[in-house]
Order: C-alpha cells, then sequence, then structure tokens
C-alpha cells in the first residue's frame, strides 16, 4: 500500500472512477455543444441566451464543470506525480510539487467560482 | 555486421558509451542475438551481460535490442537487425551495474510486494488442495512469466515510480495469486492494491504487451484486478 495525502480521492479506485464518470460527462456535454452549433449555423445572441436561461441547461452545464475540476484535478496530480519527483529534480521536488498541486487547485477552484457566476448571471 | 555495445563500467569510465565492433556472421545461418554477443566478447572479453539457460527460459538475458526489449537468446537476429546494425543497450530505467547488466533491485521489490506465494488459512487436507480443471485454467497466461524484466523496464509509469507502481510483472503475478482458487487472502491482496500508485499507475497504454517475449499479457491482467477492486468496494 502507498499512501498519498494530495490524490483527489486518497484511493486509486476512487480516483479511477471518477476520471471516468467525469470522461464519460463531459463527452455527453461536448456533444450537446456540438449538437447546438450544427443545428443551428444562423444563431444569434438572444437564442444563445434563451438556451442557458434554461435551468436545465445550468445544471447540466454545472455538473460538466464540476466534472472538467475533478478530471483536471486528478490529470494534473498524475503528472505532477510523474514528472516532480525527487528522482528527477532532487531534494526541492516535494516542495516543487506541492507548489504546482497549489497553483493547480487555486486555478480549478477560481474557475469554478467565475463559470457558476456566468451561468447563474444570464 | 556492426554491432555497436553499451559500455560502462562506473569504477573507470566517467560517463557510458557506446562501442562499435565489427562482426564477420556465418554464411547460411540466422544467428540470435546473444550468438553474436559471444562473437563480440571474442574480440573484446571486457564485455559483461548475463545468460544462462539460452533458451528463453531462465530470463537473465533481457536487454534492449535495436530499440525494443526481448530476451538476446531467442531474438533472431534477421528480426531486429537495421541497416546491417545491431544495437545493444541495457533494460531502460534500471541502474546499470556494468555495460549489460543492470541491478533488478527495485524490480525484485515490487515482486516481493504482491507476495508471490499461495496463502490459505485452511487446514492443509492430507494430500494436496484440488482444483477443478476450469480453476486451473484460470491461471494460464499468468504462471508462465519468467521475470525477466523486459515489460516493466519497457514501462513509462514504471521508470518514474520504480518505488511505488508494482508494475506490469509484479501485477501480472498479483492477478496470478487472485485468481487462484487456492489462496484465500483475496481481500488483503486487494486492499494492498487499491492505493493511487500500486495497480493505477498504469495507463493502458500496452508497452508490455508488445515487448513480452512469452507473449503474455499484463494489460489484461490489470484489468482484471481493476474489475476485482471495483467488485469489492461495490
Amino acid at each position: 500500500m502507498v499512501t498519498n495525502v494530495t490524490s483527489f480521492g486518497r484511493s486509486g479506485l476512487y480516483d479511477w472512477v471518477v476520471q471516468r464518470i467525469s470522461a464519460v460527462i463531459l463527452l455527453i456535454y461536448i456533444l450537446f455543444l456540438a449538437y447546438i452549433f450544427i443545428s443551428r449555423p444562423d444563431m444569434q445572441y438572444q437564442e444563445w441566451r434563451a438556451l442557458f436561461a434554461n435551468n436545465a441547461i445550468r445544471i447540466f452545464s454545472l455538473v460538466a464543470l464540476l466534472s472538467l475540476c475533478a478530471h483536471a484535478w486528478i490529470g494534473m496530480w498524475t503528472i505532477a506525480t510523474d514528472y516532480l519527483t525527487p528522482k528527477m529534480l532532487g531534494a526541492s521536488a516535494n516542495k516543487v510539487r506541492f507548489g504546482f498541486e497549489l497553483l493547480c487547485l487555486l486555478i480549478l477552484f477560481v474557475y469554478f467560482v467565475w463559470g457558476v457566476q456566468i451561468l447563474w448571471s444570464i | 555486421m556492426l554491432v555497436s555495445v553499451y559500455r560502462y563500467n562506473p569504477e573507470t569510465d566517467l560517463k557510458p558509451y557506446m562501442q562499435e565492433v565489427e562482426i564477420e556472421l556465418p554464411e547460411g545461418k540466422d544467428l540470435m542475438v546473444l550468438d553474436v554477443l559471444q562473437l563480440v566478447k571474442n574480440e573484446d572479453p571486457s564485455v559483461a551481460y548475463r545468460r544462462s539457460c539460452r533458451e528463453g527460459v531462465c530470463g537473465s538475458d533481457g536487454m534492449n535490442i535495436n530499440g525494443v526489449n526481448g530476451l538476446a537468446c531467442i531474438t533472431p537476429v534477421s528480426s531486429v537487425i537495421k541497416n546491417n546494425k545491431l544495437t545493444l543497450r541495457p533494460l531502460p530505467g534500471l541502474p546499470v551495474i556494468r555495460d549489460l547488466v543492470v541491478d533488478m533491485g527495485a524490480f525484485y521489490k515490487q515482486y516481493e510486494k504482491i507476495k508471490p506465494y499461495l496463502q490459505n488459512d485452511e487446514p492443509a487436507p492430507a494430500i494436496e488442495r484440488l482444483q477443478s480443471p476450469e480453476e486451473r485454467a484460470k491461471l494460464d497466461g499468468l504462471y508462465e512469466c519468467i521475470l525477466c524484466a523486459c515489460c516493466s523496464t519497457n514501462c513509462p509509469s514504471f521508470w518514474w515510480n520504480p518505488d511505488k507502481f508494482v508494475g506490469p510483472a509484479g501485477l501480472l503475478q498479483a492477478y496470478r495469486f487472485l485468481a487462484d482458487s487456492r489462496d484465500t487472502h483475496t481481500d488483503e491482496r486487494l486492499a494492498d492494491l487499491e492505493d493511487p500508485f500500486s495497480v493505477f499507475r498504469c495507463r493502458g497504454i500496452m508497452n508490455c504487451v508488445a515487448v513480452c517475449p512469452k507473449g503474455l499479457n499484463p494489460t489484461r491482467a490489470i484489468g482484471h484486478i481493476r474489475s476485482m477492486l471495483m467488485e469489492r468496494a461495490t
């Protein structure tokens, strides 16, 4: 058993399941957006606005945004624990990795709050 | 034929270098890479490499042959040669002791971690623990591993985290004991593998499957372990 305090769920299985489920949600959301763009080639701002004023679409977008944040965090954490290690960077690696992870978390948190603000300001 | 061999003696060399040796191949014969190495050693007896059974059973002579990991003793020169040149390097990712000889310590440590032996708490029967032919068939494609390390040293996840990720060879054996109907420690074994590194550092790129000299499929075994972990947790 290898322990790591900074992973998403502190369990490889949990992270793996979240990664897969969030990927499926993002795929469905991207296909949905693609369908909207392709089916309405001459869509105007008013129509776009009306679409996102619908509560169901807002909730769907929020789920996609949450999925994106969880998915990105697990991915960035994996990249950090692959490449920002004492084997690659020497003694300072743990500090560098922790800083990188904090920065990723901060960016994702800002994106999330900003996204919620955009969705509910319509 | 030109043979380029990785040379490094930490006692005398500041850094590794490639030594080129011109070898005259006998007419009408397709030698194995190990035979070519022997011819190189005839030219320069200081070349160091491991070998034993010379027939793909002991797993001693795993090395990187023209960029691909394999057993030198069962790799015909004709199947790997490019531009009449053969390049031999040690298995990647493990510390070099000398020339083509690597320190397999990290690899064996991961193998040890998965407890590669049968664990059974029930009292031993008078003669032996029986299995049905179907139960026995589940071990096919798992028990044949010879621990040559060709797969694990071809795996980027093992290169980056050799101390945390068990690696394809170890996980193939982990599943060999998880699948064994006579083993009663399935739950403890799975609990030891649930963390973010031991199994889940595998990203399924199948580099292990591509190079296994015995034609085994560690990626499939890892998939089975994931399914067992999933079933245990839901």
